[in-house]
């Protein structure tokens, strides 16, 4: 009896998710965010890809896994910043605050939403693997990991994002404090030799990019894995707990 | 499915928002929560909808509490927020499906909801329209239709009615009555005719505390007590104020007499009946035995604004002004 109601307090859960998810999917698309985000992410990122291909000479995707975190770091708090902010400054948050679905559930589906939009941006990069691909041998396993760490890397900076977003009604002061917190994360362990000896490992393993180029270089180790799940578990879990403050 | 608030308190940092309220709202009733601006409504209405948790008392709705039992209460109220937020970027099906999902009804369900209420709330013409290019009044009742989407038993409006037209007013009076038959409605405002035109019950708030609840006949009977006749005569006396008063307060049932000036023989009284009896009779009688030539008599019964407006003004303000 118990567990059939856990079940079934779970399916709902999963359909309120849904049902954020797609508004939230649905409203990018219907204005020009979407649109704007792809063709911009990709006019970005298709320049530095290509202008260097033929200088190196290699059959690799390593210039696009350089350049798209980079990329990241601009167009996913730009996507984030409305989600929650926009809810707080027309009050449509209070609509959603007393239907019977909880603040975590409201916190997932968003976040899944701009998740699913940056994969929808990256998914027309598979053209440059597949140009590559015709034009010399291609090593598989950096691509493969190449593309499972992006969207890991994507997945805490839109998680961060979205905590940004929760702070403020303000949808400008949430894009600013979302990418200094997603640079942050990005230059941790870009900035070593300043930091106390002592320091440098835990630095460099909070450090977002040390990860991803591990992953990157096509080497799937738990450790980075459970980085990134853990970062994006607990960053996700603030932004409930920051949408909540309306109940201290 | 009876609303019960019992001993509610809401803090706000050191400021103290509603201050040991206690009310019920009976099953089919529309309750009229009246108060001028920052008297607490929207906030009370704001713990009952489980938006924000409340600093001390209960509020329970149909035996649940609103703390323990959050989304079973949220299942069972449809709530119209202050300001009507919608989603600008949504037509009007989207968000009435978007709203009819976010309580969990299935697909059959949303298609015969949403047509009921698009017909009961009359935006057949704009369903395919955003929200943001809908006037005032069509997003009122979007707001409305959203509120009742799932059919819950309690409606809790926080003023559906300001920043209408006069028209618009009217529509959706006649709407929150039409579709209060068969539910408990709560409805926050700040204008008296609101209540008289829409409510069977008022509770009337003030700097957070309940200072009357009860329907408005009885409202209006509490305080009759200040019933005035306002009288004009003409005689020919040297000195009104000790020649005249004297002789109205032998009037049966007259319990004060103002003298309030005079313009050459004709002189003018305001008096008080004890507890809202007429005395307009007895001032006649009087009036004839004593010879005077009566110009003018009127009673002015207190009409619900000065209810309202004497409950709802602070004393020292009052004493001032």
């Amino acid at each position: 009896m118990e567990n059939a109601l856990t079940l079934h307090q779970l399916s709902g859960s999963a359909r309120n998710i849904g049902t954020i998810f797609r508004k939230e999917l649905r409203s990018y698309f219907n204005s020009a965010v979407a649109y704007v985000v792809i063709v911009v992410f990709l006019a970005i990122v298709g320049w530095f890809h290509t202008s260097n291909l033929f200088l190196m000479n290699i059959a690799s995707l390593r210039l696009l896994f350089e350049v798209v975190p980079i990329v990241f770091l601009f167009v996913i708090p730009a996507i984030t910043m409305r989600l929650l902010a926009e809810e707080k400054k027309t009050g449509t948050i209070e609509l959603l605050a007393t239907k019977p679905l909880s603040d975590a559930e409201v916190v997932l589906g968003k976040f899944l939403a701009a998740w699913a939009l940056i994969a929808a941006a990256l998914l027309p990069t598979l053209i440059y693997y597949l140009t590559i691909a015709m034009l010399g041998t291609v090593d598989n396993g950096p691509i493969i990991g190449g593309y499972l760490g992006l969207l890991l890397l994507a997945g805490v900076f839109v998680a961060v994002g979205l905590l940004a977003s929760s702070f403020t009604d303000n949808q400008i002061v949430a894009f600013i404090v979302g990418f200094l917190m997603v640079f942050a994360f990005y230059m941790l362990d870009k900035v070593l030799m300043y930091v106390p000896g002592w320091m440098t490992s835990i630095v460099e393993y909070l450090g977002a990019d040390f990860h991803f180029s591990n992953i990157a270089r096509g080497v799937i180790d738990s450790r980075d894995i459970v980085y990134f799940l853990s970062v994006l578990g607990f960053t996700l879990f603030l932004s409930v707990v920051s949408l909540e403050r309306r109940k201290w | 499915m009876a609303i019960a608030v019992r001993n509610l308190t809401k803090f706000y940092g050191q400021e103290k928002a509603v201050d040991n309220i206690s009310f019920d709202v009976n099953t089919g009733e529309i309750l009229g929560f009246l108060g001028p601006n920052g008297a607490g409504k929207t906030t009370t209405m704001k713990i009952i909808t489980c938006y924000l948790p409340p600093s001390g008392g209960t509020v329970e709705v149909d035996g649940l509490s609103i703390v323990n039992d959050s989304l079973a209460v949220r299942r069972k109220i449809g709530y119209l927020p202050e300001l009507n937020p919608l989603y600008l970027d949504m037509n009007v099906l989207e968000y009435l499906e978007y709203s009819a999902q976010l309580h969990g009804l299935d697909a059959p369900a949303i298609r015969s909801r949403m047509r009921e209420m698009i017909d009961v709330c009359g935006i057949g013409d704009v369903r395919h329209k955003d929200i943001g290019e809908l006037s005032k009044g069509y997003r009122q009742r979007v707001g409305l239709a959203q509120a009742m989407i799932h059919d819950p038993e309690v409606l809790i409006l926080d003023e559906p009615t300001s920043g209408l037209d006069p028209n618009q007013i009217v529509e959706i009076r006649n709407l929150i009555r039409q579709l209060g038959r068969a539910k408990t409605v709560i409805l926050s405002t700040h204008i008296l005719s609101e209540v008289q035109a829409t409510c069977d019950r008022v509770v009337i708030i003030h700097e957070g505390k309940i200072v009357a609840d009860g329907t408005l006949e009885q409202l209006q009977q509490n305080f009759r007590g200040a019933e005035t006749v306002t009288l004009e005569l003409k005689a020919d006396v040297a000195n009104a104020m000790t020649d005249l008063v004297p002789r109205l307060q032998t009037v049966p049932q007259v319990e004060s007499v103002e003298y309030s000036g005079s313009d050459g023989a004709s002189h003018r009284f305001i008096l008080r009946a004890v507890n809202g009896s007429d005395i307009r009779e007895a001032l006649f009688r009087q009036a004839i035995a004593e010879g005077w030539l009566l110009l003018e008599m009127s009673r002015r019964t207190t009409s619900l604004e000065e209810v309202f407006h004497r409950l709802t003004t602070t004393e020292d303000v009052a004493e001032h002004s």
